[in-house]
């Protein structure tokens, strides 16, 4: 889960790590009202979780509360990137004297944790890794070991901060990493980390990422969901414990498994170019269990799709064998009765499959249809979905 | 021969008391997987009849070796306790620890996975896998023993389900070892790893490999394939309409800005030489024609 900006913000100051006063409001009067508390000069800046909203005009310097809240109706609303603007932070302003970037981020390809750090900061990392990147020091950090003072000195030194701000910025570094752990991410970077005028060195603006997976140990997380930006049928999903991503197209897709449902996804959208260009409208994996309960679950979630055309249901017979599946495929259609209206065509393949499409023959439901393999039933789901 | 588990693998279930664990250690044992005991801490000294199977439990992993002789174990605990469960294999020089739990947070995979390299003495693999199997040797996990049979072809694959798949379709044919190394951003044992057993397995003539989106685990796959492995490989790839952004299912397959599509490894595998599938079914016709059978 990415945070906003403002999010991030106050983890960073429940950390220690030293940022500027920040408030969020939602209309221009709670930004008068933030500008007015804080007095002088603030930043207007739009809460958006994409790049660049600076050159799109979302972040704006206010001379006092008034422009504050003239900034902040002309920010609320616009679209940056296909984001619209519902939120605005007022930050302090401060006046800024060198720009730094520091990151710590979890490196997949190296199975560790890495610290970017470089006094080129302000501007896209990823572009001064392109053209400079003798100007970003990347160093590994053990996830066993972390981030102590001497290695933060070690980093710092390698990546040449400055020696007068040399020591803060390793400060930084140390309660950044005891956020990054504490709060199970698996990003935290702070861009711009400036030098104030006065010397001091603080988070400018800063980006999490943080692990669902550690939602069980981490229970104010949830706080932080923004449940506005995530889809309807994504959240009932979630309520069901089901794991289900909401695409464009008109198949819906069942399957067990998460390779075999982002496989199933693919051999649908290469069938459907026959068809007009049918794709498929959701992943959906009902995991290795597919009892009843959660087929009935999952397709009601999928016939509640207006989107979707038709169905297709593919699944793999392993530690539940394809009569248990079949039995809950027949159960499901009996749940739901009339409310499933759109043809649905199923593929099973493994353990049991004979006694497992026997048992579908047997019930003759109107709306199912059986074929053997793969790409055969994902073909005919996009032609039934065409028509 | 086969890969990591053969008719020697002494096998211990941590989380063996739990529903999961009880499950699967009868599956397991149902398959011809020796297993000897299980470790749940708290609960040693009790004895739990799986099946006729009288499978003692010991409170740790060094007791559970001492007293079996045990040098594989499979992990089924919850993801609260997994850390904890997979330091202790370590502590006890454990040669194969096998993750099954999905949902781990990847600081606690990141911690194991790193404490397991700096000790030396074991090999992770997982976590959020199948596990492994040498059809007719021994069945470490949860993969379906009934599917297929032994025969020549390795298969390594981050997805359970489309490894069962790839099992099914080839089941005539067969496998060496097939070994799902799990879906997490954090894995113990790579493509790589496996790609290098089975080119130095003599029993295994050809490898199938089965990657998705996310990380750049097949490309580094590609070039060590093109560099030192001399065996046929056929490959397949799953997440081409994964949306940018979108965690699907896995908890490693997404797709992050440019990084991690399913386009650039297809690519990056085609120029080592790997023929890669459109459809699982695709591939597993490319492996036939590369047998001859």
């Amino acid at each position: 889960m990415d945070l906003f900006e403002y999010q991030a913000r106050d983890l960073f100051e429940k950390h220690g790590v030293p940022v500027l006063a920040g408030e969020v409001a939602t209309t221009a009067d709670e930004a008068f009202a933030a500008a007015s508390k804080m007095g002088g000069k603030v930043v207007v800046k739009a809460q958006v979780k994409v790049g660049g909203r600076g050159k799109a005009g979302g972040v704006k310097l206010a001379e006092n509360a008034d422009d504050a809240r003239e900034k902040a109706a002309a920010i609320l609303g616009m679209d940056i990137k296909g984001h619209t603007v519902h939120q605005v932070m007022i930050a302090q302003a401060a006046p800024i004297e060198s720009e730094y970037y520091l990151a710590i981020l979890l490196d997949r390809s190296n199975r560790t944790f890495l610290v970017m750090a470089s006094v080129a900061g302000g501007m896209d990392i990823e572009e001064v890794a392109k053209t400079a990147p003798e100007k970003l020091a990347k160093v590994p950090v053990s996830a066993v070991d972390g981030i102590s003072l001497s290695k933060a000195k070690e980093i710092i030194a390698q990546a040449a901060f400055p020696a007068d701000v040399a020591d803060q910025v390793a400060d930084v570094l140390v309660t950044l990493w005891k956020a990054f752990t504490a709060e199970d991410a698996t990003l935290v970077e702070v861009n711009p980390l400036v030098k104030t005028s006065d010397g001091k060195v603080i988070a400018l603006d800063g980006k999490v990422t943080l692990d669902e997976n550690a939602e069980f140990r981490q229970p104010s997380h949830e706080a932080l969901v923004d449940h506005s930006a995530t889809n309807p049928l994504e959240a009932l999903a979630k309520e069901k414990g089901l794991n289900y991503v909401k695409l464009e197209g008109q198949v819906g897709i069942i399957g067990n498994g998460a390779g075999l449902v982002m496989s199933t996804l693919d051999v649908v959208a290469y069938a459907g170019e026959k068809f007009g260009g049918m794709r498929p409208a959701n992943f959906l994996d009902i995991g290795g269990g597919a009892s009843a309960q959660v087929m009935a679950d999952g397709l009601s979630i999928i016939l509640g799709d207006k989107d979707v055309k038709s169905v297709f249901v593919n699944v793999f017979g392993g530690i539940t064998a394809c009569d248990a599946v079949a039995n809950g495929i027949v159960a499901a259609l009996e749940t739901l009765g009339s409310t499933a209206t759109k043809p649905i065509v199923v593929r099973l393949d493994g353990n049991n499959v004979e006694e497992g499409r026997a048992i579908l023959n047997a019930a003759n439901h109107p709306l199912v249809e059986q074929l053997d393999t793969m790409d055969g039933a994902a073909s005919r789901a996009a032609e039934l979905a065409a028509k | 021969m086969a890969i990591f588990i053969n008719e020697a693998s002494k096998v211990i279930v941590q989380g063996m008391t739990g529903s999961e664990g009880t499950k699967h250690t009868r599956r397991m044992l149902a398959s011809g997987t020796a297993v000897v005991g299980g470790v749940t801490p708290g609960k040693g000294g009790q004895v739990v009849d799986i099946d006729g199977h009288q499978l003692p439990v010991f409170n740790t992993v060094a007791e559970a070796m001492a007293a079996t002789g045990a040098n594989t174990s499979v992990v089924f605990v919850p993801p609260k306790f997994a850390k904890a469960a997979v330091i202790d294999a370590v502590d006890a020089a454990m040669p194969l620890v096998v993750v099954i739990t999905e949902g781990i947070p990847v600081h606690d995979s990141a911690f194991f996975y790193t404490y397991a390299q700096s000790k030396g003495s074991t090999q992770i693999i997982g976590p959020n896998c199948p596990g492994l199997i040498s059809p007719g040797k021994s069945n470490v996990g949860i993969i379906p023993a009934n599917i297929t049979q032994a025969g020549p072809i390795g298969l390594v694959s981050k997805s359970g389900t489309l490894t069962y798949q790839m099992m099914y379709e080839l089941r005539d044919i067969g496998f060496s070892t097939a070994v799902g190394i799990g879906g997490d951003p954090v894995i113990g044992t790579t493509h790589i790893d496996c790609l290098r057993a089975f080119q130095d397995d003599p029993e295994t003539t050809a490898i199938v490999m089965i990657g998705e989106i996310g990380g750049d685990a097949e490309e580094r796959a590609a070039a060590f394939i093109a560099e030192y492995v001399t065996k046929p490989v056929v490959g397949y790839v799953a997440g081409f309409t994964a949306p940018e952004g979108k965690t699907m299912g896995h908890a490693g397959a997404i797709v992050s800005g440019s990084s991690g599509t399913a386009i650039a490894k297809k690519d990056a595998l085609e120029a080592a030489g790997v023929k890669v599938g459109q459809t699982p079914s695709e591939t597993a016709r490319f492996m036939r024609a590369i047998l001859g059978r």
